[in-house]
C-alpha cells in the first residue's frame, strides 16, 4: 500500500528520541512491544483515502499541526476543577488533563473489592504484570495502523478491572479535558478494560476541549468482557473544534456478555471513531449506538465492524446524524457472520439528516455473511426534515427554528432511547438541547 | 501458424510505416495469433478496415490498459489472468465442433430440453455445425425490413463504423471513456463486434430487440461491445443473452454496453447471462467481466437494466445510470443465482445529477452450494439533485450452509433535499415455506424454486414476457442440486 510519508515520518523519526520518556520504558516487554507496533505502524502509514476503511476520511489535516518531539510530549495545564456532568458523590471520576492523570480531580473514594481503577501509567509502575497481561489480550494490530501508533507512544489512560461477579456501585465518569493552550499536542491514550466473569460496570466517558487550539488525540481502547460480564460505555465527544480525535476500540465478548455502547459525537474539526467487536461465544450481545451533529466544517466518521464468531451471538445498532452547513459526515458499518456463526441476529440503522445543501453524508453499510441460518439487516436513509411534520408545528404558531430543533431532537431521541441505563439520558438529551440551543 | 506470424509482421512492418497516411491492407489470415500487443490491434483494425481515428483510439486504449492494475477490489478470487495466452481475433476452433446432437453433452441436452428449446435452436446453441440457413436468419431478414421502415439502425457495431461513422464517433467511449477499467480498457483496444442500435426521434421501437435475432450475432466474441442510441421521444426495449447455456470456448469475456438517452427517451436493457459456470469444483467456466452504463442525457430519459445472472464462474458487473437530465430516471432490477463454486459481484451505480432524478434498485442475491455472491452498489446524490431519490432494496437469500451472500452499498449524498432509502436483509430459504410445499406433494428441488421464483418475483416480472417464462425456468435449473 502507497503510504503518506509526510504524515507517517514525524511520528517515526521522533520515536527513539521519545522512547526513553515514555512509560514503562524500564520494562522490557513494554519496549518490545512498543518496538513491534512502531515497525508495524512505519510500514502501513498513517492511513490514506487508499486504504478501502479510509474511503471518505483524510487525516491529511494532521500534516498542519507541526508534531515536533516536544509536541509529542504533552504538557499539563492548569485548572482546578474537571468539568463534570455528574453530581459529586453519585459517581467515581478519573480525570485526564492532556493525557495525563489528574489523582487530585479524581474521586475514587469507597471503592468496593475486586475493583482496580486508575492510570494506565502509574500501574504500569506498580503493577506491571497486570498492564501486561491487559495489553496482551489484544494482539492482532495489523489492519490498524492508529493502534500500533498508539500502542508505540502510549502514555496514559484509563484502567479498569473488575474481579469476577465484582458490580461497580456507582457510574464512572472519565473525564479527558484537553487545550493546547500551551502549544499543539498529540497524545495517544491508551484505556484497558476488562470484566472478568458476571461483572458489570458503567461508564460515562467525556472528552472535552477547552479552547480552540490544534492538538491531536489517538485514543486506543481494549475491552475485554468475559462470560455474562456487562459493560454500559457511554461516551461524549466533545473536543476543541479544530481538535483531531480518533479513537479505535477494539472489544472481545465472550458468552453472555453484554456491550452497551453509545457515542455522541458534537466535537472536533475531524473525527474519527472506530469500533471494532468480536462476539466469540454464544450469547454474546452487543449494542453500538450513537448520533452524531455536525457544522460548520466539521468532520465525524463513524466505523464499527462487528464480527459474529460463535453461533447465537447478536448486535444491534442504531446511528442518528444531523449535519449542518458544510459538515461531512461518514457512516461505515459492517457486520460478518463467519461461517461457523449460525442463528446469528445482526441489525443496523443509520439516518441523516442534511440541513443544508453543503452539507455530505457517505455511508457504506456492509453485510459480509457465510453462514445460512442468520438474520440480518441494515437500512440506511438521507435526507431533509420532514415538510409535513415541519408545516404542523408551524401551523401550531412555532417558529421555523423552534419547530426544526425540535424536530431534530425528537429524531435523534430514538438513538438515545437505546441507552439501557435510563439514568444517563437525561446527559445525552441535555447535550443534545445545547447544540441545537433550545 | 509462420504464415499467419508472417502475415502479422507485414502488418506491423506497413502499420507502422504507412498507417498513419491511412493506408489499408488487405490481409487474408483470419487469424491473428495468440497474444496481445499493439500489432494484435492494429490487426484487429486493419482487419476490420477501421477509420483511423479508431485505430488512434483503440492504441489509445492499449497503452492505458498497460499500465492499469487489475482490480482487485471485488469479492471475487481467481488466478491472474495471462492475456498473452489468449487470442484476440477469430480464434482457432481448439475442437471440432460436434456433428450432431448425438455428439453434444446430455447433461447440456437435459437442460435445454427442461427449458423448452425447439431442437433446431438446440443445435446452434450447442454449436453443431448446421447449414448456415435456418429459421431464424428468415426471421431476422423479415424483422430488419419491419425495422428499415421506422428508421431504426439495428446492426452490428462494425458496419456501423462503416455506414454511420458519424454516429459512432460522437457517442462511442462518451459514457464509458476507454480508460474507465482496465476490463473497459482491453476491451477498447481489441473488440472485435457487438451490437449498433439507433432509435430516431421519436419513434417506438416496433418490436423487442434481440442480439438473438441478428444476423451473424451468433459468434460475437468475447469483447462484445454495443452501443445504444435513443434520441429524443424514442423507446427501444432490448434483449441480450439467452437462458441457454452457451457453448464458448473463451475464458474472458469483458464486454462493454454504452447507453444514451436523450430528452423524453427510454431504454429498457434485458440481460439473461448463463455462460458456463465451471464445474462443481469450480474448474472452468467463464470470467464475465462487463462494464455497462447508460447516460440519461436529456430531460425526462429512463433507463431501466434488468438482469438475470445465473452462469459464469466469475461474474464482475455493474450496469450504472448517470442521471444527467432533469426528472430522469434509472432502474436496476437484478437476481444473481450462484451455485457451487461461482463468485459473483455485481451491482449498480445511480450517479444523480440532474434535478428530481429518481432511481430504484431492486436486487436479490441468491446463494447455493459454496458460492458467494455480492451486491455492490453506489447511490450519488450530487450538489444539484435537488429533490432527487433513491430506494433501495437488496435482499440475499441463502441456501445451505457453505456459500456467503455479502452486501456493500456506498451512499454519498450532498444534497439536502435529496432523499435515499436503503435496505437490505439476508436470511435462509425458509424451513417452513419448504414443509408446506413438500407436505402437498413437491419435490424437493421443486419446492426450492418455487420458493426462490417467488422471491425473485418482483425482478422477473420486469423482464419481456418470452424471457420471463424461460427465465423462471432456469431460476429452478441453476439451483439443481443446491439441496437433498
Amino acid at each position: 500500500m502507497k503510504q503518506d510519508n509526510a504524515m507517517t515520518t514525524p511520528f517515526v523519526d521522533q520515536y527513539d528520541g521519545l522512547k526513553p520518556a515514555l512509560p514503562g520504558h524500564a520494562l522490557p516487554w513494554m519496549t518490545a512491544l512498543r518496538d513491534r507496533a512502531l515497525d508495524s505502524f512505519a510500514e502501513a502509514g498513517l492511513p490514506t483515502q487508499r486504504r478501502e476503511s479510509w474511503k471518505y476520511t483524510n487525516l491529511r489535516g494532521l500534516k498542519q499541526l507541526e508534531l515536533t518531539e516536544q509536541a509529542l510530549t504533552p504538557q499539563p495545564i492548569s485548572i482546578d476543577r474537571a468539568p463534570s456532568l455528574l453530581p459529586d458523590g453519585s459517581a467515581y471520576r478519573v480525570v485526564f488533563v492532556n493525557g495525563g492523570f489528574r489523582s487530585d480531580l479524581s474521586d475514587l473514594a469507597g471503592l468496593p473489592e475486586g475493583v482496580t481503577l486508575g492510570s494506565v501509567a502509574e500501574l504500569a509502575e506498580s503493577q506491571p504484570q497486570r498492564v501486561e497481561a491487559l495489553l496482551a489480550a489484544h494482539r492482532d494490530t495489523n489492519d490498524q495502523p492508529l493502534v500500533a501508533l498508539n500502542t508505540a507512544f502510549m502514555r496514559d489512560g484509563l484502567l479498569l478491572q473488575l474481579e469476577a461477579g465484582r458490580k461497580l456501585d456507582k457510574t464512572l465518569e472519565v473525564i479527558h479535558v484537553n487545550s493546547a493552550e500551551n502549544g499543539v499536542f498529540a497524545h495517544n491514550a491508551r484505556n484497558l478494560i476488562s470484566l472478568a466473569t458476571g461483572s458489570e460496570a458503567t461508564i460515562l466517558e467525556h472528552h472535552i476541549g477547552l479552547n480552540g487550539a490544534a492538538y491531536y488525540i489517538n485514543a486506543a481502547n481494549d475491552v475485554t468482557l468475559a462470560e455474562g460480564a456487562t459493560l454500559r460505555h457511554y461516551r461524549i465527544q466533545a473536543e476543541g473544534e479544530n481538535a483531531v480525535h480518533t479513537s479505535t476500540m477494539n472489544g472481545q465478548l465472550a458468552g453472555g456478555s453484554f456491550y452497551d455502547g453509545f457515542t455522541l459525537s458534537i466535537g472536533a474539526g475531524l473525527s474519527r471513531n472506530e469500533t471494532s467487536m468480536k462476539l466469540t461465544a454464544a450469547g454474546a450481545r452487543c449494542h453500538l449506538n450513537g448520533g452524531y451533529l455536525m457544522r460548520d466544517k466539521q468532520h465525524c466518521d463513524t466505523t464499527t465492524v462487528v464480527d459474529h464468531l460463535s453461533p447465537q451471538t447478536s448486535c444491534r445498532e442504531v446511528f442518528k446524524g444531523v449535519l449542518d452547513d458544510r459538515s461531512r459526515g461518514v457512516f461505515q458499518g459492517r457486520i460478518v457472520v463467519h461461517p461457523q456463526a449460525q442463528q446469528t441476529d445482526g441489525h443496523q440503522l443509520n439516518k441523516v439528516l442534511l440541513l443544508t445543501d453543503t452539507a455530505e453524508i457517505n455511508a457504506k453499510p456492509e453485510l459480509e455473511i457465510y453462514a445460512d441460518d442468520v438474520k440480518c439487516s441494515h437500512g440506511c436513509s438521507a435526507g431533509e426534515v420532514d415538510h409535513d411534520a415541519l408545516f404542523y408545528l408551524r401551523s401550531r404558531g412555532l417558529s421555523e427554528d423552534s419547530a426544526k430543533a425540535l424536530l431534530i431532537q425528537a429524531f435523534l431521541a430514538e438513538s438515545v432511547s437505546e441507552i439501557s441505563d435510563e439514568a444517563l439520558h437525561d446527559v445525552f438529551l441535555n447535550k443534545i438541547s445545547d447544540w441545537l440551543a433550545i | 501458424m509462420a504464415a499467419t506470424v508472417e502475415t502479422v509482421d507485414q502488418v506491423r512492418a506497413l502499420a507502422d510505416d504507412k498507417y498513419k497516411y491511412g493506408f489499408v491492407t488487405d490481409i487474408e489470415a483470419d487469424t491473428a495469433p495468440k497474444g496481445l500487443d499493439e500489432s494484435t490491434v492494429r490487426f484487429i483494425s486493419a482487419k476490420k478496415e477501421e477509420p483511423e481515428w479508431l485505430l488512434e483510439w483503440r492504441l489509445k486504449a492499449y497503452r492505458q490498459w498497460l499500465t492499469m492494475p487489475e482490480p482487485e477490489w471485488a469479492k471475487v478470487d481467481f488466478p491472474p489472468i495471462d492475456y498473452q495466452d489468449a487470442y484476440y481475433f477469430s480464434a482457432p476452433k481448439t475442437t471440432e465442433a460436434p456433428k450432431s446432437l448425438d455428439e453434444v453433452d446430455p447433461e447440456l441436452l437435459r437442460t435445454y430440453e427442461k427449458l423448452g428449446i425447439p431442437l433446431r435452436e438446440q443445435e446452434m446453441l450447442a454449436g453443431v455445425a448446421v447449414d448456415a440457413v435456418f429459421d431464424s436468419v428468415s426471421v431476422a431478414t423479415t424483422f430488419r425490413h419491419k425495422l428499415a421502415e421506422k428508421g431504426v439502425i439495428f446492426c452490428s457495431i462494425s458496419e456501423a463504423i462503416k455506414d454511420y461513422p458519424d454516429l459512432v464517433k460522437k457517442y462511442l467511449g462518451s459514457v464509458v471513456p476507454y480508460g474507465d477499467n482496465k476490463h473497459a480498457c482491453l476491451n477498447s483496444a481489441v473488440f472485435t463486434d457487438g451490437s449498433f442500435v439507433y432509435i430516431p426521434k421519436g419513434v417506438r421501437c416496433p418490436m423487442e430487440l434481440s442480439t438473438y435475432f441478428r444476423i451473424n450475432a451468433a459468434n460475437t466474441g468475447q469483447f462484445e461491445r454495443t452501443l445504444i442510441i435513443a434520441d429524443e421521444g424514442s423507446y427501444v426495449s432490448y434483449l441480450e443473452g439467452c437462458t441457454a447455456p452457451m457453448r464458448d470456448e473463451n475464458q474472458l469475456h469483458a464486454a462493454v454496453v454504452e447507453l444514451i438517452v436523450l430528452d423524453d427517451a427510454e431504454i429498457k436493457y434485458s440481460t439473461v447471462q448463463n455462460w458456463y459456470p465451471g464445474d462443481e469444483n469450480g474448474v472452468g467456466g467463464i470470467y464475465n467481466f462487463v462494464t455497462k452504463r447508460g447516460a440519461c442525457r436529456g430531460k425526462n430519459s429512463k433507463i431501466s437494466w434488468t438482469q438475470v445472472e445465473t452462469g459464469s464462474a466469475v461474474t464482475w458487473k455493474y450496469p450504472s445510470c448517470i442521471l444527467q437530465g432533469d426528472n430522469s430516471v434509472g432502474e436496476f432490477y437484478s437476481i444473481a443465482i450462484t451455485n457451487n463454486m461461482q463468485q459473483a459481484d455485481t451491482g449498480t451505480k445511480m450517479i444523480h445529477l440532474g434535478k428530481n432524478t429518481t432511481s430504484r434498485i431492486i436486487a436479490k442475491g441468491i446463494s447455493a452450494g459454496k458460492s458467494q455472491s455480492t451486491y455492490r452498489g453506489l447511490v450519488r446524490m450530487g450538489a444539484k439533485a435537488k429533490g432527487a431519490r433513491n430506494y433501495t432494496q437488496c435482499d440475499s437469500l441463502l441456501i445451505g450452509d457453505k456459500c456467503g451472500a455479502h452486501t456493500v452499498p456506498y451512499i454519498e449524498s450532498r444534497n439536502s433535499s435529496a432523499q435515499i432509502e436503503h435496505e437490505a436483509t439476508t436470511s435462509k430459504i425458509s424451513e417452513d415455506q419448504l414443509f408446506y410445499c413438500r407436505q402437498r406433494g413437491i419435490g424437493e428441488e421443486d419446492a426450492v424454486a418455487l420458493v426462490v421464483n417467488g422471491f425473485c418475483r418482483e425482478v422477473l416480472q420486469q423482464l419481456p414476457m418470452e424471457f420471463a417464462v424461460e427465465a423462471q425456468k432456469l431460476v429452478g435449473i441453476s439451483l439443481e442440486g443446491s439441496v437433498g
